[in-house]
């Protein structure tokens, strides 16, 4: 069954095109990585399953809902669909354990003593166990972002949305927190959408790569297919970028 | 000292009212200051309107004008005394300076945190409550405590209406006495006697607050 469904959407903000007639499926439990130059509509296309960015054309489906139906309960989507940000966006007034306890004690009134466990739990698989009472400015930025993943998971997310979770990381947090998300991804029914410039977790854990210029996909393979021969010039043009940075 | 003896049941009560006044105005505008400044930053355009208008005309007409207004003119509709007038008038007011120290501090608090709790499935009224408010109270604080003791100052506007007010205690009394020197000094300590306290515990919860 398909988890995250476009069908010719169009995203304009205000005059500028920035997601032009869009067709993407991808079906629960796949590992989806989205690749593409700077400015090419790689987080606005994220940002559209969670309903963050409005689009203005199409149909699009997540978990059987239509977003572009205004009765869409877009809460009721945000609770099955996580989101982990480039710059974490953890609550800076909430200890760690906090931020992983909030949403599943307001949204979905999880009863405390087995929100407690499952933070704790959560904590321990993100490798931040001895975190639990410490403050988001008492951390390194690897370690808010493993806490804000705990955070999405904790919610028990059919889908998780990841926009460049490692690109505001110093060099030696990087794979602490790919470790995390590879050990996400092993989990077959949870369906992840990654936009990453790490090529070599592209190639270890994605089952398709999607790539992106100008707010339009260029390609959409599977990813031996794409890294051993990409089809469009652009594709080829930007791996070579990337992988000889 | 023979003048507040003699005169005491009389600063006492416009002591009394004055405090009164200052905390039903504090506490409103608290509230509709509150209010306002997320009305400002709403992802509807309409309200974000209206909150600003509100805003702009409370703010920058004398509170002495919104005072007479309902003094003289709302009055006539629905019946209140000048106490009342003059308390609804320093509220809306200040709610109006309120609403933009507020607004500052929300907008201060980085924009990520509002995205990462409606992304976590949060409502905006949950990440307004539980996230972005305490942290914007925090930033304003400071701003806060001065206008609420501008607020305890401005509430002598009730001695304009009839308001029996500290201030207007005071100017009956100098009127009937003649000592006007001695009865303004009794009424700007008792004036101190509420701001001076409000001013330390403002500090004290800053001083808190930073070490959290
Ligand atoms: N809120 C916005 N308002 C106007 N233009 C935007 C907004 N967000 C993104 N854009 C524009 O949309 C295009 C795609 O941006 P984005 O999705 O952030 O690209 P990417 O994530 O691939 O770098 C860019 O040209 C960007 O300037
Ligand atoms: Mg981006």
């Amino acid at each position: 069954m398909s988890m995250i469904e476009f069908t010719n959407v169009e995203k304009y903000y205000g005059n500028f095109h920035a997601l032009k007639n869009i067709n993407l499926k991808i079906d629960e439990g796949e590992t989806v990585v989205l690749i593409g130059p700077s400015g090419s509509g790689k987080s606005t296309l994220i940002r559209t399953v969670n309903g963050l960015e409005e689009i203005q054309e199409g149909q699009l489906l997540v978990n059987g809902f239509d977003l572009h139906d205004p009765k869409t309960d877009m809460n009721r989507i945000r609770k099955n669909v996580g989101m982990v940000f480039q710059h974490f966006n953890l609550y800076d007034n909430k200890s760690t354990l906090e931020n992983i306890m909030l949403a599943p004690r307001l949204v979905l009134k999880r009863d405390e003593a087995e929100n407690k466990k499952i933070a704790m739990e959560l904590l321990e698989k993100v490798g931040l166990a001895d975190k639990a009472a410490n403050m988001p400015s008492e951390l390194s930025g690897g370690q808010k972002q493993r806490v804000a993943i705990a955070r999405s998971l904790a919610m028990k997310p059919k889908a998780l949305l990841f926009d460049e979770p490692t690109s505001a990381l110093d060099p030696e947090m990087i794979g602490d927190v790919l470790d995390v998300m590879r050990d996400i991804a092993k989990d077959s029914s949870m369906t992840m959408l990654v936009v990453t410039h790490e090529m070599s977790f592209a190639k270890a854990v994605a089952d398709r790569v999607i790539f992106m210029a100008d707010g339009e996909i260029l390609e959409d393979s599977t990813t031996k297919a794409f890294f051993d021969n990409p089809k469009e010039a652009r594709a080829k043009k930007f791996l070579s970028q990337v992988e000889h940075h | 000292m023979a003048l507040l003896q003699d005169n005491f049941p009389t600063f006492l009560q416009g002591f009394g009212y004055t405090l009164l006044s200052s905390l039903i105005a504090l506490v409103g505008s608290m509230i509709l200051g509150t209010g306002f400044a997320i009305m400002q930053i709403m992802p509807q355009k309409w309200v974000r309107k209206l909150g600003n208008i509100y805003v702009q005309i409370f703010r920058n007409i004398p509170l002495l004008v919104i005072t007479f207004f309902f003094f003289l003119v709302v009055s006539k509709y629905v019946k209140m005394s000048g106490f009342t007038s003059g308390t609804i008038a320093l509220m809306l007011y200040t709610s109006a300076f309120i609403a933009e120290t507020v607004r500052a501090g929300i907008l201060s608090i980085e924009g990520g945190q509002m995205e990462g709790a409606r992304a976590n499935g949060l409502t905006f009224g949950q990440a307004m409550q539980h996230i972005i408010l305490p942290q914007a109270f925090r930033v304003a604080l400071p701003s806060l405590g001065n206008q609420f003791i501008n607020l305890v100052k401005n509430s002598s506007i009730l001695a304009f209406v009839g308001g029996l007010d500290l201030m207007y205690q005071g100017n009956m009394i100098a009127a009937n006495t003649f000592e006007t020197f001695g009865t303004y000094m009794i009424v700007g300590v008792m004036y101190l006697i509420i701001t001076l306290p409000l001013s330390y515990y403002i500090q004290h919860l800053e001083r808190k607050l930073k070490q959290a």
